[in-house]
Formats: structure tokens, sequence, C-alpha cells
């Protein structure tokens, strides 16, 4: 082995990252319109009152649970979300589900054309397939330096390494669905005369449903799973109360931020799942 | 009548080399040798014939022969390898997109095998669907699709979604989703296939009957050679790719082309195809405005026969008279033979199935007596017939 050189890789990935630097223009661009987005959510929820919020969180749990109540899911809710306020980790707590809502919503609004692509055109699934492993297997942590590089510190650069490990799943899942629709009614839909448009939003992604809002779910679950790797450039979030409890050796403090984590995620993935669930009529 | 699709030379190919097996197809060789010789699969072998307008035409074949292909070429479902579709003598195959978009939408409409509702939408949604597409306001599709589930007979099932209906009825709707659309083709891919027994023979009745009231051209795909012969004015018979025969239900039943086709029609049930037409045979008749008792007698005699069937002049029948009351008539010298006329004859017409009579003609001792609707005598039907024709004998005794 050691009469062939060592492959400059990291040089050349490194050259490409300060070629891509000088379009500063279009990053700040991205920056700008992801800045956007957050802040946008963030004062929402800094103007809403915290019992309002609660109140607003149970509401909505109700709502998309209504043809089938947990109530276990609601007393759950208003304990965990009682228990956040109590830590004082309001402010925080909403930090973060900001940055998980701006990266989903990111992540949808990109991966689900992206499956559609993919299950119709058999090029793009051939190509778009190792990049989809790629993406999803790369450590995270990875992500975070060019993100650094090319949008700067604090919130956006996190939600950018967020979309990225986060998007995959929805990606997947858009395709799987679309591809799994019964043939016979992709028949019936064309016999019927639809064109390519009116079979996708009339037929295909209605029964592709309850798949695709799988993968949002699974989307959802791996942008929260990044808040504490995006706290060390900067997203603000009970993720940076994790990261400086590692650094003082807190270990009360970090399981309680911990916690905090663990109750967020559990009403989002359970939000999700219900919208998930084929709730017609 | 006219023609109102032509199919010339369709043919599919499926697989690599396609245009090597074209040409091999060309020449004639079989589905298994161009497989072997170019790997390529032969769906569809050169198909040619027409259907003729407000007929339904019936494609059968077992798995495999390439009926479901063949149907879903003349919508171009599957896109032809080689030939021409003409539907009111234009030709799909040189359609644009939106033209062939066109033709789907106003002139042909298509009912699976596995229904193909969409789960997501309401039976009001379903049967509005291709309405929808067309752009037509929702007032209006509303009432066109109301008029057809009213048609099939679904009523009051408007916001239930498919998997609460049964089979049946879910493909009730898949019907009414295609008639509402007022199309002048129905495409049927095994439509009923799917169904059991009683449902499927309960579907058929009411494809025959809309059928009377509509006059649609179908296009009817099966497997079963009952259904086929039920329902079809033309039956194509075909297997592996090829088409075997094409004919009338009958044409098939008395001549089968060759082997395969006698093989398949063995195991029909020969009584729902065998009318009263075809197994009745000639009476001795008495024309009741010319003989007197006599003469009749006389006939009696020679034909050795104990009734004969009175007509008039017209040949309208009038009843049946029994040997012995002609021989009282000739002993008391009266000449009015009217008097011992019997007039409880039961009749029926040419175009009833024997199955229908199967009952009445073994309980009753008189032959039935088969008249057209002037209330002329064609013919009778007698026991020992019947029995013949369902073992497959010619009845040949008339005409």
């Amino acid at each position: 082995m050691s009469s062939i050189p060592q492959l400059p890789l990291a040089d050349w990935i490194d050259s490409f990252v300060n070629w891509l630097v000088q379009f500063t223009g279009f990053f700040n661009a991205i920056t700008n319109f992801i800045g956007g987005i957050n802040n946008a959510f963030q004062w929402i929820f800094d103007l809403i009152p915290i019992w309002l919020f609660i109140i607003l969180i149970l509401a909505l749990t109700f709502y998309v649970n209504r043809k089938d109540q947990r109530w276990s899911l609601l007393i759950f809710e208003l304990l965990g979300l009682l228990l956040i306020w109590n830590l004082d980790f309001w402010r925080d707590m909403t930090q973060t589900l900001t940055l998980v809502l701006t990266s989903s919503l990111i992540a949808l609004v990109i991966g689900i054309p992206l499956g559609i692509l993919m299950a119709k055109s058999h090029i793009a699934e051939i190509i778009l397939k190792p990049v989809l492993d790629f993406m999803q297997t790369m450590p995270a942590f990875v992500y975070l330096i060019p993100a650094v590089a090319l949008f700067g510190i604090g919130m956006v650069p996190g939600i950018v390494a967020s979309v990225i490990f986060a998007m995959p799943p929805t990606v997947r899942m858009t395709n799987m669905g679309i591809r799994e629709v019964p043939e016979e009614l992709i028949e019936a839909a064309d016999s019927f005369g639809s064109t390519e448009w009116q079979k996708l939003f009339k037929v295909e992604l209605p029964i592709a449903k309850t798949s695709l809002m799988a993968g949002v779910n699974q989307s959802m679950m791996l942008s929260l799973s990044m808040v504490v790797i995006a706290s060390m450039i900067g997203a603000m979030g009970l993720g940076t109360k994790v990261y400086f409890a590692v650094g003082r050796n807190d270990a009360g403090g970090g399981f309680a931020a911990g916690l905090a984590i663990v109750i967020l995620a559990i009403i989002l993935d359970r939000l999700t799942q219900s919208l998930t669930r084929d709730h017609r009529g | 009548m006219s023609k109102k699709v032509e199919v010339k030379n369709l043919t599919k190919i499926f697989g690599k080399h396609v245009g090597r097996a074209k040409e091999l197809i060309k020449q004639g060789k079989s589905k298994s040798e161009i497989l072997k010789e170019t790997g390529a699969t032969v769906g569809v072998d050169q198909a040619n014939f027409e259907i003729e307008d407000g007929e339904i035409f019936v494609i059968m074949g077992l798995s495999g022969s390439g009926k479901s292909t063949l149907v879903r070429m003349i919508n171009r479902l599957i896109e032809p390898t080689d030939g021409e579709v003409l539907i009111d003598g234009e030709n799909l195959m040189g359609m644009d997109k939106k033209t062939l978009r066109e033709v789907r939408r106003k002139k042909m409409s298509m009912v699976f095998q596995n229904f193909g509702l969409l789960p997501n939408r309401t039976i009001m949604e379903n049967a509005e669907y291709g309405l929808e597409i067309q752009g037509v306001d929702k007032e209006e599709r509303r009432k066109r699709a109301q008029k057809a589930l009213e048609q099939v007979g679904i009523t009051g099932y408007n916001d239930e979604y498919p998997d609460q209906l049964s089979g049946g009825m879910q493909q009730r709707v898949g019907l009414a989703r295609a008639l509402a659309n007022d199309p002048q083709i129905l495409l049927m891919d095994e439509a009923f296939s799917a169904l059991d027994p009683l449902n499927r023979t309960d579907m058929q009745d009411q494809l025959l009957d809309i059928q009377e009231g509509l006059k649609k051209t179908i296009i009817f795909i099966s497997h079963d050679l009952n259904e086929a012969l039920k329902l079809g004015d033309h039956i194509m018979i075909m297997r592996d790719g090829e088409v075997i025969q094409t004919g009338t239900p009958e044409d098939i039943l008395t001549h089968p082309a060759n082997d395969y086709v006698e093989e398949f029609i063995e195991n029909v049930d020969r009584s729902k195809v065998l009318t009263a037409g075809n197994v009745m045979i000639r009476p001795v008749t008495i024309n009741i405005d010319k003989a007197g008792p006599r003469l009749t007698l006389k006939r009696m005699k020679n034909n050795e026969v104990s009734t004969a069937y009175v007509v008039d002049n017209k040949r309208k029948l009038v009843g049946i008279v029994d040997a012995n009351d002609v021989i009282d008539l000739v002993r008391h010298d009266s000449s009015d033979l009217r008097s011992v006329v019997k007039t409880d004859v039961p009749t029926t017409n040419e175009e009833t199935p024997i199955s229908g009579l199967m009952d009445d003609i073994s309980q009753t001792g008189i032959p039935f007596a088969v008249t057209n609707d002037k209330g002329q005598l064609k013919g009778i039907i007698v026991r020992g017939a019947v029995l013949g024709a369902l073992a497959g004998n010619e009845v040949s005794e008339f005409e």
C-alpha cells in the first residue's frame, strides 16, 4: 500500500467547500429565507401565553384523535408540558420546536416532490437512492462543518444540517407509497382520461397518504435527534442546555433538559402518528 | 348495424428484441418458437376482429391467453407493438396524448376485475370521478352520477366508502362510474369474475337489462364460457395470444373451430344456451278452417300420433285435439271439430332458454307449443328432444 500515494480526498472536499463559499450572495439568501421561517415560528410561539399554548396542544391532540380518543395521552401531555414550564425550559422548548418544525417543513417541501420524482422516473430512483443512503448514514456531525462555512453560526446551519439528515425518510416513504398504489387504480385513473397531475393529486397522493405521513413522522423524529448536535454550532434550545451540562459535568441539569426533549419528542410523535392513521369521513 | 370498433393485426410483444420478434410473428412463427429464438413474449398475436354498434362482444380465454392485454390495447392502457384500433373509423394509434385522453373521457369507459374503486372516496365521489376530471361542475356531475348509480340499483349509499360495501355492490359502483360518463363503448375486464356465483348471475342479468335500454357497445372479457354464451352477441375465443374462433354463441357451440374449442364447450351447461327454438320439432297440425274430423283422424293415423295441433288459416295456434275425441265426433257423424279443441296448451316462444322450461316440460304431459309473437305455431317441444339436445345430439328433425 505504501507505494500508492494517499489520496488527497480531504483536500478535494475542502477546496470544493471553499469554492462554494464564493457564492456568498446565494447562501445569504438561503440563510435569510430559512431564518425568516424560523423567526416567524418563534415569533408566534413567543406571542402565545404558556397556558394558552398548553391548551392549544391539548386541543390539537383531542382533534386529531377525535375518532379514537386516548385520554392517557392528553394527561401525559398536560403533565409533561407543565413540567417543562416548571423547570423553566419553556423558551428553550419553543426554540427546539421551532428548529424541528422549520427543518421538517423544509424537508417536506423538498422531500415529497423528490419522492414523487423518484416514483415516476426510474433514472431518478437510480440516482437518488445512493444519495439518500449517503445523507442518512454520514455522521450528522460532519454536516455541521460546511454548514457553518456556508451559513454562519446560529439556528440556520443547524436547520440545514437537520434537513439533510432528516429528509431521506420522507423521500423514501413518498416513493414507496406511490409505487405501492395498486396497478388497477392507476389503470382506472388512466382509463377515464386523467391527466398526469389529476392522477397524482386525485389518486396517487391520497392513497399514498398513510405511507407519506409515516415518512413525515420519521423525518420529524430525526430532526429532533439533531437538536443537541446542532446546539454545538449555536442553534439555541433544549439541546444547548444538554450541551452546556456536558461541558459542566452537570448530570442533573443534563437529564432535566434531556427529559424535556423526550417529552417534546413523544408529543410530536403521537401527534403525527395520529395523522398517519386514516381519519376519513 | 355499423362497425363500431375494428381491430387490425393488433400485436403486443413483451420483453427485449421486440423488433426481431415482430419479424418472426409476421412469418407465422408460434409463441413458443419466438420465445425460444428471441426471449420475447408474445402477448397478443395479430388479432383481427370487428365489433358492431350496440352489441356485447365477449373475448374469452383462459389466463395467459392475452385477452386482458388485448382489451387494454383497445384504450391504449397498454401500447400495442403493431396494428390498428379503429373506433368509428378513427385510428387510435396515431393519436397524441391529448386526443387519446378525450377519447377515453368521452367514448369509452372501463370496468375492472377488482373494481378499481378509490378507497379514499365515497361511493358518490367514485361514481363521479370520470366527470370530475373532465371539469363538469359539481351539481351537474352529482346529477349524472346519481342517475348512473340508480341505473345499477345502488341508492342510499352515496356517503359510504367502497370497503363498506359487498363485492357485488362495489362492482355495481364500478359499472355506475363507467356509465356516468355516458360512453359509447364499455370495456369490461373480467368484471364479474371476482364475485360469488349468485352475485355473478345477478350482475349478468342486470347488465343485460341495462344493455336493453342503453345499447352500448360492450367489450366483455371473461374466462367463463357460460358467461360468454349468456352475454355475448359474438364471442371470440383466444389461446396463447391467438384468436382461435369468432362467432355467435350458436356458431361456437355447433361448429367449434378445433379440438381446443370443442374441449372448452364440453363443460358448458347446454340448458342455459339452447333455446326452445333450438330443440323444437315439427308437429302434426290440422287447419281448422279447412279440415273436418274425418280428415283429422286420417292425418293422425298416418302420423301415428294421439294429439294434433290445431291452427287456423294464418297458422295461428288454436289448441290441440285428442284422437279419442275426434273418434267420438266421427262416430256421432258430427263435423264440429271446434267443440273438442282444448285451448289450454302450454306455450312458449323461440328465445326462451330451455333451462327455464325444464320443470314444466317434465311435469305436463302435453308437449309445449312454441309460438312467435303473432301467435303462429312454430314447433313443439317434446321431452325426448330436450334430453337429446342436452346430451349434445343435434336436433335435426326440424327444417
